[in-house]
């Protein structure tokens, strides 16, 4: 079996998401020959289905690890979905992509353990959520690049940090929709929430995660 | 509309997800209100740092450990 890059570049670039989100460049995540991959693997080529693997683990593994927060619970959460998608392979229909199925299967595992392990902080109720604590307070200018004034690990620690900070039920949703890239309503489908709650978690998430990067990017913040 | 407006309506703003009449009276809003526009490239930003940031590398043992499970599958339960 022939491997290209994640990126897909052989075939002809990147796949487009399914949900047009023009702050950043196109899905990169689904190789143009995923499918190609899939159909061999569901045909009995274990080496097509390990490439499946090899492309995704990373993703997986920073998937299951931003949700459960836990090492050893991502890693198992990781093992289970790969081994579930392999199993349940032929029941697969190919009406979304691989990696769409994959990462609902992962996010459920991790889920599963989140739970167990913090019965109290995650829930799928969905509370009403009032308006007057969003409007974000003291705001300073950050400077065009402020993310180049740290060195590259530092602000991978930066960002492992204030997701993990961020409140389960709006991490979890901003890691499916803006991470993992599901649409909106995959994301619904995959926490059995509905869209609007979704919509509202996204938008607490996206401004909490503004707030917490803004003490390192504030400009003329000793770094 | 008023900054609470832009508020919520920002994450559909982003995403390029309102309507027209919405976007433009949003944008209208923007023109005038140095904090809000500030707020509104404040989250793009974070959005577009945290998504386009790259998973770092699988520990090796964990590597192993995924390969080696998977391998016992396939010889248990070939597709």
């Amino acid at each position: 079996m022939t491997s290209t890059d994640e990126k897909g570049t052989r075939f002809g670039g990147p796949t487009t998401l399914s949900t047009p989100n023009p702050h950043r460049v196109p899905s990169s995540v689904a190789g143009a020959d995923e499918h190609l991959l899939v159909a061999a693997a569901k045909a009995g080529d274990t080496a097509a289905f390990e490439e499946l693997v090899n492309r995704y683990e990373r993703k997986i593994f920073r998937l299951t690890m931003n949700i459960t927060g836990n090492r050893e619970d991502a890693e198992d959460a990781m093992q289970d979905a790969f081994l579930k998608s392999y199993t349940h392979l032929q029941s697969f229909q190919g009406d979304s992509r691989f990696y769409t199925w994959l990462v609902r299967i992962a996010a459920n595992e991790a889920l599963m353990r989140l739970r167990k392990r913090r019965p109290n902080q995650f829930s799928l109720d969905e509370p009403i959520e009032g308006e007057d604590d969003m409007m974000p307070r003291e705001i300073e200018d950050w400077g065009p690049s402020p993310e180049q004034r740290y060195a590259q690990t530092e602000m991978q620690e930066i960002l492992n940090e204030v997701i993990e900070k961020l409140e389960p039920n709006f991490r979890t949703v901003f890691i499916l929709r803006d991470v993992a890239e599901l649409s909106t309503e995959e994301t619904a489908q995959a926490l059995g929430i509905s869209v609007p709650a979704v919509k509202s978690r996204l938008l607490r998430a996206r401004l909490s995660l503004r707030q917490k990067l803004d003490r390192y990017f504030r400009k003329g913040e000793l770094n | 509309m008023n900054c609470k407006g832009v508020i919520r309506e920002l994450s559909s703003y982003i995403d390029g997800d309102l309507d027209l009449a919405m976007k433009q009276e949003l944008e209208k809003h923007l023109g005038h209100c140095e904090d809000c526009t500030m707020i509104v490239d404040q989250t793009k930003k974070t959005v577009e740092i945290l998504c386009d940031s790259e998973p770092v590398a699988l520990p090796s043992d964990v590597h192993t450990r995924l390969h080696e499970a998977l391998r016992r599958r396939m010889k248990e339960k070939p597709n």
